[in-house]
């Protein structure tokens, strides 16, 4: 008598699974999009059919092919229809409307703490180097340095800041930076996680080496000229390393002061936030990268250079900062 | 042998992961393992660097052309999106799962239950930065510059490994990445629904018949592990299995191994879910 029982209740039952199956695969494999408008109807009620298959069969059936059957359908299907609902436009229209300026206003104080740090390094490292040029070589490696340092002429010093200081073509030196600026900025963020000192030494380190190149372009006078050559891409590239520091800060805070949350709840809540904001530091390094490939090798001028870098800044600044009314219901 | 059975339900127990959907429903999400993980992470590796390298090809191909500069950045930006956007973009999917996951049988899922967001998804990933290029790159540092100070290196590497081997120290086997997203990885293969196992009687008598003693002989765990058997249709392992249960139970010789685990099967199913109607789930052989 009971035979007849489980199978025929997998008898009656197995070819609605079979359709919530055949659904989902066409969902995973194209879109939502692709169902008729009656499939799509059908799935939430054919779901839920599935849920209570499994409830029966889990106190009713030993067939172990059965269950496992339906716990897969059930949480395949469950992921789809709780699942993400809107379109990577409106996601990314979303991304740049609410959620970046949201997360850099959200890490203000560690923005702030991030800018300090910067400063304080350039601050180190500028006296270190004013007061004995052999420090020089601890803040920019030679390699790094490319002829730029104290055996160079001003002149020479002088015409690296006004012509193209790489023999690449200028899209090709762009992307480069552009790419390597970002690898920098999210293995800054990541290491973030080892409780953010590495972070802070990044910061500080990265700070020190601005500061000697302003040592050493000072030493031949050259020190407001430098800071056009700098401004015109730093001012948006600075700003995004910044913002990484920032966010490397958040996630190390967060794992060892969680606050009132448990510790993964913390981490888990900052990282999501440093992630969105981390988007954005990317996207502002593709900017910093085509000021710095394009824009410096084609200004000359140096107004015109604080100019681009300053109305960058007050820009980025308005942008994250400025309070906007939020809007309900978008 | 008692303990076989308790220790495979403890091993399945310790992978298990309850989340209730809002109609109720425990759907007891399954961890994938870390083999699993380490599978699929490989297999994504290995489609990353074909695709490098196919795309290397074919920049190679172009790089003497009069585009050669365009080339040039398309390579640049290609492979800075593939080392950070592959995973985050495969993962923001509907499927929400590398191809190597796929494979794998494998998803990211938010630890709450809730939806997976984008936010999530990038977290986890960037965070492979610290996760496996660290460490990579303090062993290709090794090798370029052979002078490194040992110590110091052996120091670094060591502390870089501490991410890396992150999922072994924790019971969920989550990575760096998933702790800070929120997020961990379960196991949801896609099955295909095999035949059911209890034929059609059509009313005829049946080959063999079992006494109520020979069919208490066994539990829950002896008849799924039947079950496979019989699914498997391995006829070593059959012709094993139909000679251990016919010596327990004091059967003779058969005509067909299938014929007659196949009969014991819908026996044994039968009784044990006409216990488990009543309340009573028998979990293997020795519990009575």
């Amino acid at each position: 008598m009971n035979v007849v029982d489980s199978r025929s209740f997998r008898l009656a039952r197995e070819e609605e699974w079979r359709r919530l199956d055949d659904l989902l695969v066409v969902c995973e494999k194209k879109s939502p999009k692709a169902l008729s408008d009656e499939d799509l109807m059908a799935l939430p009620i054919l779901y839920r059919g599935a849920l209570s298959s499994l409830s029966v069969a889990r106190e009713t059936s030993l067939d172990l092919e059965l269950v496992t059957y339906l716990e897969g359908l059930c949480a395949r299907a469950y992921f789809f229809i709780y699942g993400v609902r809107t379109s990577p436009g409106r996601r990314m229209l979303a991304f740049f409307r609410h959620d970046w300026p949201a997360a850099a206003t959200a890490l203000w104080r560690e923005t702030l703490v991030s800018f300090l740090l910067l400063v304080i390094g350039t601050i180190v490292g500028y006296l270190l180097v004013v007061n004995d040029p052999s420090w020089y070589g601890v803040f920019v490696p030679t390699e790094l340095a490319g002829g730029r340092d104290y055996n160079a002429s001003a002149a020479s010093l002088r015409q690296g800041l006004y012509e193209g200081s790489s023999q690449d073509p200028l899209a090709v030196f762009a992307a480069y930076l552009f790419t390597h600026n970002s690898q920098v900025a999210i293995f800054c963020f990541a290491l973030g996680f080892a409780f953010g000192v590495p972070t802070l030494m990044l910061l500080l380190y990265h700070g020190g080496m601005l500061g000697a190149f302003f040592a050493l372009y000072g030493s031949h006078g050259l020190g407001w000229e430098l800071g056009g050559w700098l401004i015109i891409h730093g001012s948006t590239e600075l700003y995004a390393i910044v913002l990484a520091g920032a966010a490397g800060l958040r996630i190390g805070w967060s794992v060892v002061f969680p606050g009132n949350s448990t510790r993964m709840a913390a981490a888990a809540e900052s990282g999501k936030t440093a992630a969105t904001l981390m988007v954005g530091v990317v996207i502002m390094l593709v900017m910093a990268g085509l000021l710095e490939g394009f824009g410096r090798q084609l200004v000359k001028v140096d107004g015109v250079r604080y100019a681009i870098g300053g109305g960058m800044l007050l820009l980025w600044l308005a942008y994250h900062y400025l309070p906007r009314r939020e809007r309900f219901g978008g | 042998m008692a303990e076989y059975a308790a220790d495979l339900r403890a091993a399945e127990a310790k992978l298990r992961r309850s989340l209730v959907t809002p109609e109720g429903v425990d759907l007891s999400l399954k961890l994938a393992t870390r083999g699993q993980r380490a599978a699929a992470f490989t297999l994504d590796l290995i489609i990353m660097l074909g695709i490098l390298i196919a795309f290397s090809l074919l920049a190679l191909v172009g790089i003497f052309t009069a585009a050669g500069e365009y080339v040039a950045i398309l390579w640049l930006i290609g492979f800075f999106t593939l080392r950070n956007f592959y995973f985050i973009i495969m993962e923001m999917g509907p499927r929400a799962a590398t191809w190597g996951k796929r494979i794998n049988g494998l998803r990211v899922v938010a630890r709450s239950g809730a939806r997976l967001t984008a936010d999530a998804v990038i977290a986890r990933n960037l965070m492979r930065e610290i996760e496996f290029y660290l460490p990579l790159s303090f062993l290709f540092y090794r090798s370029s510059e052979g002078s490194a100070d040992g110590a110091m290196w052996l120091l670094g590497l060591g502390w870089s490994c501490l991410f890396l081997f992150f999922p072994f120290f924790n019971k969920d086997g989550l990575r760096v990445g998933d702790l800070l997203a929120g997020t961990w990885v379960i196991s949801a293969p896609k099955h295909v629904l095999g035949a059911e196992l209890l034929s059609e009687r059509g009313g005829q008598e049946p080959e063999y018949s079992f006494s109520d003693a020979q069919l208490d002989a066994y539990g829950v765990f002896e008849l799924q592990t039947l079950e496979r058997v019989l699914r498997d249709s391995d006829p070593e392992a059959m012709a094993t299995v139909s000679w251990t249960i016919r010596n327990k139970i004091g059967i003779g010789e058969v005509s067909s191994d299938y014929s007659f685990l196949n009969a014991y099967y819908a026996g044994l199913r039968a009784r044990l879910e006409r216990k488990l109607l009543f309340g009573r789930r028998r979990l293997d052989k020795h519990d009575v």
